[in-house]
């Protein structure tokens, strides 16, 4: 007879981190605040560490002083000879990856929560690296529901080349936390409640889990990266269009071929090519216009997860 | 700046600044595109000049490199003392004849500030005309004037370079991002501020008017910690509430453990520049502004010159 639940380990390590860019603000301060007093993050029976991942960066309140700490987790970089010619956030990843990982071994911690903030009106979003996550899809699911009527979306990254090396990676179960929008070096209270709760949520569920909680086979919806679009530049790289009023804040939208994306600095629209409706996100993020991402097209699809509960009930 | 005598010659030497803060996308964007397309800007009797003020910024998507370009200058040389000093010749030289004959200097806050016209005072009859004409042209904007001037001090702001000038303060938008609103609205703003110089240059006289404008009365930093750290935010109920009155015993800020902080002025004050980022590193959470209103005199018309050959 084929088993309809999973039984897994009970969780025992948990990190929250904040910092990993260093004027999302929300994060920072959520996580300065538990180190001083983390009575509010505690749970029975686990472990939940907070810490600031990028310090350098946080008190220079910038992205990052050498390189996105954020993109660097690849196993490569992680086994780079330690030197002083390589980059400070390199580093900083090897130094975060003895502490909570090694990555894909089985000393590394169980849930790392990995906090950001976006310029882009995305709301409470949830980023999920692997589609086939019971453990996480059953998360997500419980967070989404608690959180309602508050929307909160849950975006896949999983994609062959698109995918990147986050810092969370080097957990058993990574899990994003984005909140927007808010512009970078500021810090809105709302976003930070928000954010707060999302965390709340996301830790009492694993609570229930370790007390034996079962829950029953579930499904949401994701919206799946497809691929990234640039802004239209000029013959010196320089950006020539903006994204377009209709497009601007609405992240999460059905955007369909034929609809308003960028607008001329001259004042021409440009529309949306291809035959398929697309759901946009990172729209208009402020960090990504060095990385040529004017937006993301998704897909919107459904997740199943298996009944889960814990391996020790 | 205090009391500046109306023009009595055509404005000729205008110049459009944008990128003082090289994260404000707004005019760095502006800036970037009169240097390869200058039309917008020119006028039957002038041309105004675009200028990139902060180039190097501009490049980084930074605020400066070393320091504020607008702030005083150290005796050393980082890099905003020499360029402060390129745009005083370009520009100035500040408080001479050669002076350029106005500024108008494009910047973007995070505040939701909407559309905001920076003064020095209002005894500066021309720049409260320039800012009257704008609010007339474009009544759904909801343009406020915002007179930034202490009593006795001096200006260090770009267009104090000039003989007269005045800031479009145009939000909320993050910094490094552009957005498409903000973008057509500052442009129009600039047209209509150029149009105005060229009615005034025509002998287009303006009648005396009222004008209500917010000046800067004192300022408020977030809570910290001992370290100096932030212990709290903005509150939910003031955020985004730009000018709107803010009275005594009305929450400000929400501390981290969850308790409220009250505001102990003594009086009703209109909190601009709520949580600008910029702001953060200079001990400020909002600015307290005073609602007011002055009697701005007519401003005469010039003799009639016929407009020079372009």
């Amino acid at each position: 007879m084929t088993s309809h639940h999973v039984a897994e380990e009970p969780i025992k390590k948990v990190a929250i981190f904040g910092g990993t860019h260093g004027n999302e603000l929300t994060g920072v301060f959520l996580v300065k605040h538990w180190l001083e007093n983390g009575a509010e993050i505690q749970r029975t029976g686990l472990e939940v560490k907070p810490l600031i991942t990028n310090p350098r960066a946080v008190k220079k309140c910038t992205r990052y002083i050498d390189c996105d700490l954020n993109r660097v987790f690849d196993l490569e970089n992680l086994g780079k000879k330690i030197s002083e010619d390589l980059p400070y956030e390199v580093r900083r990843a090897q130094e975060i990856n003895l502490l909570f990982g090694p990555k894909n071994s089985e000393d590394s911690y169980d849930v790392i929560f990995d906090l950001h903030n976006t310029t882009s009106n995305m709301g409470c979003t949830l980023i999920l690296e692997d589609s086939r996550n019971d453990f996480l899809i059953q998360m997500f699911h419980y967070v989404k529901t608690s959180l309602a009527p508050l929307p909160c979306y849950v975006y896949l990254i999983e994609h062959p080349s698109l995918k990147y090396a986050t810092t969370r990676s080097i957990a058993k179960y990574p899990v994003g936390i984005e909140v927007g929008p808010q512009p970078h070096g500021v810090l809105r209270a709302d976003i930070l409640n928000q954010m707060r709760k999302m965390i709340k949520h996301a830790l009492d569920f694993i609570h229930d889990f370790n007390e034996g909680k079962k829950f029953p086979p579930c499904a949401i919806e994701v919206y799946k990266i497809m691929e990234k679009v640039d802004y239209p530049r000029n013959e010196s790289g320089e950006i020539a269009a903006v994204i377009h009023p209709s497009l601007q804040d609405q992240d999460w939208k059905p955007l369909h071929p034929g609809d308003p994306v960028f607008l001329t600095l001259d004042g021409k629209t440009i529309l949306l090519g291809g035959n398929c409706t697309v759901y946009p996100v990172f729209v208009n993020e402020a960090a990504y216009y060095e990385k040529k991402e004017a937006f993301a097209k998704t897909t919107k699809l459904t997740l199943n997860a298996k009944s889960i509960h814990s391996s020790l009930h | 700046m205090c009391s500046l005598p109306v023009p009595r010659e055509p404005l000729r030497r205008v110049a459009v600044t944008g990128g003082t803060h090289g994260n404000e996308m707004s005019g760095v964007y502006l800036a970037r595109h009169w240097l390869q397309a200058p039309g917008d800007l020119q006028r039957p009797s002038f041309s105004a000049t675009p200028v990139l003020a902060n180039p190097a910024a501009a490049a980084a998507c930074r605020r400066y490199m070393d320091r504020d370009l607008n702030q005083p200058s150290p005796p050393d040389d980082p890099y905003e003392v020499t360029r402060a000093r390129e745009l005083n010749q370009l520009l100035g030289p500040k408080a001479s004849g050669q002076a350029f004959d106005f500024i108008l200097d494009l910047h973007n806050t995070t505040a939701n500030m909407g559309t905001c016209l920076i003064a020095d005072s209002a005894h500066n009859v021309f720049a409260m005309h320039l800012c009257h004409h704008l609010q007339l042209q474009n009544p759904e904007l909801s343009c406020r004037v915002f007179l930034y001037q202490q009593p006795g001090e001096e200006s260090y702001a770009v267009h104090s370079v000039a003989k007269n000038g005045i800031g479009l303060e145009l939000g909320p938008q993050p910094q490094g991002v552009l957005r498409a609103d903000i973008f057509s609205r500052m442009r129009a703003l600039v047209a209509a501020a150029l149009d105005f110089i060229e009615l005034f240059n025509q002998g287009v006289a303006c009648p005396a008017f009222e004008v209500e404008a917010y000046r800067i009365a004192g300022t408020v930093d977030f809570p910290r910690t001992k370290d100096g750290d932030l212990a709290g935010t903005v509150h939910p109920r003031l955020q985004d509430r730009d000018f709107e009155p803010l009275q005594p015993g009305a929450p400000i800020f929400q501390m981290f453990s969850g308790e409220d902080v009250l505001y102990e002025g003594e009086s009703t004050v209109s909190p601009v520049f709520i949580n600008e980022a910029a702001y953060y590193e200079k001990g400020i959470a909002f600015i307290q502004a005073e609602k007011l209103t002055f009697s701005v005199p007519a401003l005469p018309s010039l003799t009639p010159t016929p407009t020079p050959v372009p």
